[in-house]
Order: structure tokens, then C-alpha cells, then sequence
């Protein structure tokens, strides 16, 4: 059976590309209501974080890999 | 349809739907993937007791962890200050550890698949019945007001029409719990338990940047609010008018701390369920020793979004429903998902928005598998088919679940009435969960409790704590014999009637079975401590045993206790 930390791994790579690529977009053109702290680009960050535990936990968790 | 509501707080982007749909297909794929795997009763009621540690940890907190506690305790928050947090530390940290320590060998040991199951091997059939029933029907109500707080999330941040949230919710997690049962509910609260994390943590992250710290934070509420202490946790309990949430240290301590908190952790077996389909005793005991260390880092994520309401929002920004309906304002449910509309930008809101879809989702999924255990083992099999080939009853499980979302969208339709979603909530353990911790417990630790005694036990508790809601109702002045105080709130009314249901039931458990006759010794090996043989652990090392983690817990809650004292 697929352990569930490969899915989870999966899903995070996917939304930290989503996220982090929604991040840049609105570095270049930002919103024309933005929220409280725009500036500090949470999204851009936080975004890199999902993509780094994505990378880490489809390849740590990948079919055949664990028992 | 989807922007049906009049009003909303945001709108979201093309990412954002991009990430919320990609959730629906990743939990339903997974219930696909796990058919093929729940093949026997053991495998769609028990997820053939395979699951490690982490995994029944993560899952009995996620289990707990749904939309009504993400939007429900930062609304207390907002409302009571940080002495919401007593609901997830003194309110459960103590009842989980005593929970893996104490109770899981005699859970895991007994082989029962259910709570109701070891009733029945404690205390025969009647008690087992009774329970099951009124189980039942409280899982039934609590599943309608998870729905309920959802569909009322995205339609205030969203505008999404409330019957579309409910019903779209719903129908996906009828799918991938009915294709995988517990296994497919279990795997997914896992996921959503990591994403409700990573929806939510960034609220409070941001929220302290703008508040300056903590200290910031806690300034500004004190110049907001001067009249009243929102910060402390224990300095304000000497009196029940010194505090916001007009309740007394005793209310806290024995009504929550002791009665509603071990009743919920020890015997909801919505939350049990997932730790007996550990794969070991080891890994059971474990299970919750690894979900109190979450549940005491959750107030982070949901009471922190509260207080930095308080702190940065104009003070009377949010009132109650009622006054909020009246004037278009917002009410105090609101708050988290004003502070997401604050700080959340494109991807991020979707991450948040999804945050909150999966805390329903594993809150419902919860309720609908243990729902669909109990109805299955403990009402049809024991009252209508006792004799059955496994297939029918898997059968069963996978139609039940079904059912159990049915019903539990009508009761969502009925719980729109309550004022307060939490008090609604109190409301219900103190009916259903006081009594029963009264009776699991006395069967556990006491061999003298006979099957008469557990049985009259619970039921005089479970019926004089609706008498005493009557009564109250009926009469508001009666209010000063339940809660020893004329003016206590709602909240603290429901402690103290859940400690007097515990009490009457303790009584009248004892009195009985002092003058009926006990089952003998032999028929009480593995549900019994005295007549139980358990297994050492003598030869693990000592960061191996699950007893010296939960001590290293134990020593962070007490400190934690005087750290916000």
C-alpha cells in the first residue's frame, strides 16, 4: 500500500508550485486592494517552504521505496 | 450558484479554486485507491488494525480537529480571551495522556471494536444498547453542526450558497468514507490534518508581525478592553463575575478538567476508534501521547486568531449573532475567517479556504465511520441480525455511511437555530459523554461494578442531566442550584450539569452494585484493572515507553500553565 506521507508529499509539491507561482505573479503585478502586510510576500515564502516538505516526503515515502 | 449570498468578505482567484479543487480530487483518489484494500469487516470498521503511531495520532486529533474547532474556538477566543485555551489544554491534555497510559490496554487487550462493545463485555447487553443509541444520536447532531460551521464559512468569506457548501462537502466525504471506510478516513484526516497546519499557521504568524509580538498583542487588547482581563488563564477564576466568561476555577477544573474532558477523550468513540486500529498495544498507547503534543500547540492556530481579533480589530467590530443579524454587522463566529480575508493573498487564501473544508471533512468523516460502526456492530448486528456473513455487514457499513450523511444534513438544518455553536456543543457531552465516562471508568477500575449498576447508572445520568437542561430551560432561576451561581454563563452551566450528571451516575453505580451480584473474576480478564494481565515493557528503553512521553508532556502543560497563569 502507498503510504499516505507519499500523497501528502504530492499535494504539497503541487500547491507549493501553485502558491509560490501565484507569489511572483503578484510580485510584478500586485492587487489592487492588497491584503495587511503585503509586503512582506508570504506567499512567495511560504510557497518555497510547501515545494522544500513536498520534495522531501514524495521522495522520502515513494512507492516501492518503503515496506 | 456559487455567488448566490448577498455578501461576501473575499473573492478568490483562479489559483485559489485551482487548490481547493485539487483537494476534492485528492481525497476522493484516495478512497478509490483504498477500496481495494477494505475488503473485510476488521478492514472497513478497524482499518485491520494496522495503523503505526503517528498515523492513529495524527488521525485521533485530526479526528477532533474540525471546521467547528477551527471557527468555533477562535470565536471563543474573541468572545472569552485566552481562557478559551483551557478547552485545549487542562480540557484535554491530562484525559489523553490518562487515556494511553490507563485505559487503551483494557480497549486494545478486550479486542472490542467499539466503546459500545466493551460495554457490553463490561456490562451485558442493555448498557451496550443504550449507549450505542444515544451515541448514535449524538454523533448524528455533532456531524450537522460541523456542516453547518463550514457552509457558514464559505459563505461568509466566499458568498457561496450555504445548500451547495453543505451538500458538495458532504456528498464527497459520503464517497471516499463509504469506497475505503475507516482506512480512507483515517489516511485523509492525515492529510488534512498537515493542511489545516499549513492553511492556518500563517494567520497567526503574520498576525504577531503586525502586533507586534506578544507583548504587542497583549498590550493592545488591555488598551482595547481595560475593563476586562482577555490574557490570563487562572488569575481571573476566583469569582465567577472577575472573568468573561463568568465561570469559577471549580467549574473549570472538575466540570472541564475532569468530567467533560476525560468523558470526551476517554469514551467519544469518535476519537477511541482511531487509536483500537493501532497495529500494536505500544502503538495504541502511544497514539494519544502523540496527539497531546499537537492538541497543545493547536490554541496557535486557533485560539492566537482570536486574540488578534481583539487586539486589531476595532473593539465591538464583532458582537453576537443575534445582534449581528440585526445590524448587518459580523458576528464573533466570524473572526477567523476575517483575520484569513486579512492577511490571505491569491494561493493563500485557497490554502486557507481548504484548510477549513478539511477540517470539516475529517471532523465529519469521524463521525460518519464511528457512526457507521456503532449502527452497524452494536445496533443492527446486536438487535436485528445477529448471525450474518461479514460481507453483509461491510455491506451495511457502506450504506450506513451514507445514511449517517443524510441525517447528518437534516440536523445541520436544525442546528442553524442555536445562538452559540460551542454551548450547543457543551451542551450535548454534558447529556451524553458525563454519564458514559462515569460508567467506562467505574467498569475499568472497579470489579465490584455490576451489569445492573453500569446500566441504571447511565441511564439516571444521562436522563438527570436533560432534566436538569429542563429545568433551567423552563425556569431561568434554577439556573443558581445547577451552576452555584445565578449569574454563570452558558458555558459554565453546561460544566456543572455535566458534573452533577457524573456524579448522579457515579451514585447510583456504586449503590446498585453494592446490592446486586457481580459477574465472577474470570469473566472480567482483560477489561478489568486488578484482573488483567499487562504486558511489561521492562525491556525498552526508556524513550521507547510510552510512559516516560507522556511524562515529558505532563512536565510541558504544567509549565505551560504558569507561564499564561
Amino acid at each position: 500500500m502507498i503510504s499516505i506521507w507519499f500523497f501528502i508529499g504530492v499535494l504539497l509539491l503541487a500547491y507549493g508550485v501553485l502558491i509560490l507561482g501565484a507569489g511572483i505573479y503578484d510580485l510584478w503585478n500586485p492587487a489592487a486592494h492588497p491584503v495587511v502586510l503585503a509586503g512582506l510576500h508570504a506567499g512567495i515564502w511560504w510557497g518555497a517552504l510547501l515545494i522544500v516538505l513536498g520534495v522531501v516526503y514524495s521522495l522520502r515515502f515513494k512507492p516501492g521505496k518503503e515496506k | 450558484m456559487l455567488q448566490s449570498a448577498p455578501s461576501r468578505l473575499v473573492s478568490l482567484s483562479g489559483v485559489d479554486i485551482a487548490i481547493v479543487v485539487l483537494y476534492f480530487f485528492a481525497v476522493i483518489g484516495i478512497g478509490f485507491y483504498l477500496k481495494r484494500y477494505t475488503k473485510t469487516g476488521e478492514d472497513f470498521f478497524l482499518a485491520g488494525r494496522e495503523m503505526t503511531a503517528w498515523v492513529a495520532g495524527l488521525s485521533f486529533l485530526a479526528a477532533n480537529l474540525g471546521s467547528l474547532e477551527l471557527m468555533g474556538w477562535a470565536a471563543s477566543a474573541y468572545q472569552y480571551g485566552i481562557l478559551a485555551t483551557h478547552w485545549y489544554w487542562i480540557g484535554a491534555i491530562p484525559a489523553m495522556l490518562f487515556l494511553g497510559i490507563v485505559m487503551i490496554p483494557f480497549y486494545y487487550i478486550s479486542k472490542t471494536h467499539s466503546v459500545p462493545g466493551y460495554l457490553k463485555l463490561r456490562y451485558g447487553e442493555p448498557a451496550r444498547a443504550f449507549s450505542a443509541i444515544s451515541f448514535g444520536f449524538m454523533t448524528v447532531l455533532m456531524s450537522g453542526i460541523n456542516m453547518y460551521s463550514m457552509a457558514l464559512v464559505l459563505r461568509v468569506v466566499l458568498g457561496w450558497d450555504i445548500n451547495f457548501s453543505i451538500w458538495v462537502s458532504s456528498i464527497t466525504v459520503a464517497v471516499y468514507v463509504g469506497l475505503g471506510g475507516l482506512l480512507s478516513a483515517i489516511f485523509n484526516e492525515v492529510l488534512q490534518f498537515v493542511l489545516i497546519w499549513l492553511g492556518a499557521l500563517l494567520i497567526s504568524i503574520i498576525g504577531l508581525i503586525e502586533a507586534g509580538g506578544w507583548s504587542g498583542m497583549v498590550a493592545r487588547i488591555h488598551h482595547n478592553f481595560p475593563a476586562q482581563d482577555f490574557t490570563h488563564l487562572w488569575r481571573t477564576m476566583g469569582s465567577f463575575s472577575d472573568n468573561p466568561m463568568g465561570i469559577h476555577w471549580v467549574g473549570i477544573v472538575f466540570g472541564l478538567g475532569w468530567v467533560i474532558s476525560f468523558g470526551y477523550w476517554t469514551t467519544d468513540f469518535l476519537v477511541v476508534q482511531r487509536v483500537i486500529a493501532a497495529k500494536n498495544l505500544r502503538a495504541a498507547k502511544l497514539a494519544p501521547i502523540i496527539g497531546s503534543a499537537f492538541k497543545m500547540m493547536v490554541p496557535f492556530i486557533v485560539i492566537l486568531p482570536g486574540l488578534l481579533g481583539l487586539a486589531l480589530l476595532p473593539p465591538g467590530f464583532l458582537t453576537g449573532e443575534t445582534q449581528a443579524i440585526a445590524t448587518g454587522g459580523h458576528s464573533y463566529n466570524e473572526v477567523l475567517p476575517l483575520m484569513m480575508a486579512r492577511y490571505l493573498g491569491p494561493g493563500l487564501l485557497g490554502l486557507g479556504i481548504t484548510a477549513l473544508i478539511a477540517g470539516f471533512m475529517s471532523g465529519m468523516a469521524g463521525n460518519v465511520s464511528a457512526f457507521a460502526t456503532v449502527w452497524t456492530y452494536d445496533i443492527y448486528r446486536a438487535l436485528f441480525r445477529k448471525q450474518a456473513p461479514d460481507a453483509h455487514y461491510v455491506s451495511m457499513g457502506r450504506w450506513c455511511t451514507i445514511l449517517g450523511v443524510l441525517v447528518s444534513i437534516g440536523t445541520a438544518y436544525f442546528v442553524m437555530q442555536f445562538r452559540s455553536i460551542m454551548d450547543y456543543v457543551q451542551q450535548l457531552f454534558s447529556f451524553f459523554i458525563a454519564p458514559l465516562f462515569g460508567t467506562v471508568i467505574l467498569g475499568m477500575l472497579w470489579k465490584r461494578a455490576t451489569p445492573a449498576g453500569g446500566f441504571w447508572g447511565l441511564l439516571t445520568g444521562t436522563f438527570s442531566s436533560l432534566g436538569m437542561w429542563l429545568w433551567v430551560y423552563l425556569d431561568p432561576t434554577a439556573l443558581r442550584y445547577i451552576a452555584l451561581s445565578s449569574q454563570a454563563k452558558p458555558m459554565a452551566e453546561n460544566m456543572f450539569r455535566a458534573l452533577w450528571a457524573w456524579i448522579i451516575c457515579v451514585v447510583v453505580t456504586v449503590t446498585v452494585s453494592m446490592v446486586t451480584r457481580p459477574k465472577p473474576e474470570s469473566e472480567l480478564a482483560g477489561l478489568v484493572y486488578g484482573c488483567t494481565e499487562l504486558p511489561s515493557e521492562g525491556h525498552l528503553a526508556l524513550y521507547q515507553r510510552p510512559i516516560f512521553w507522556a511524562g515529558v508532556i505532563a512536565a510541558v502543560f504544567v509549565v505551560l500553565q504558569v507561564v499564561f497563569w
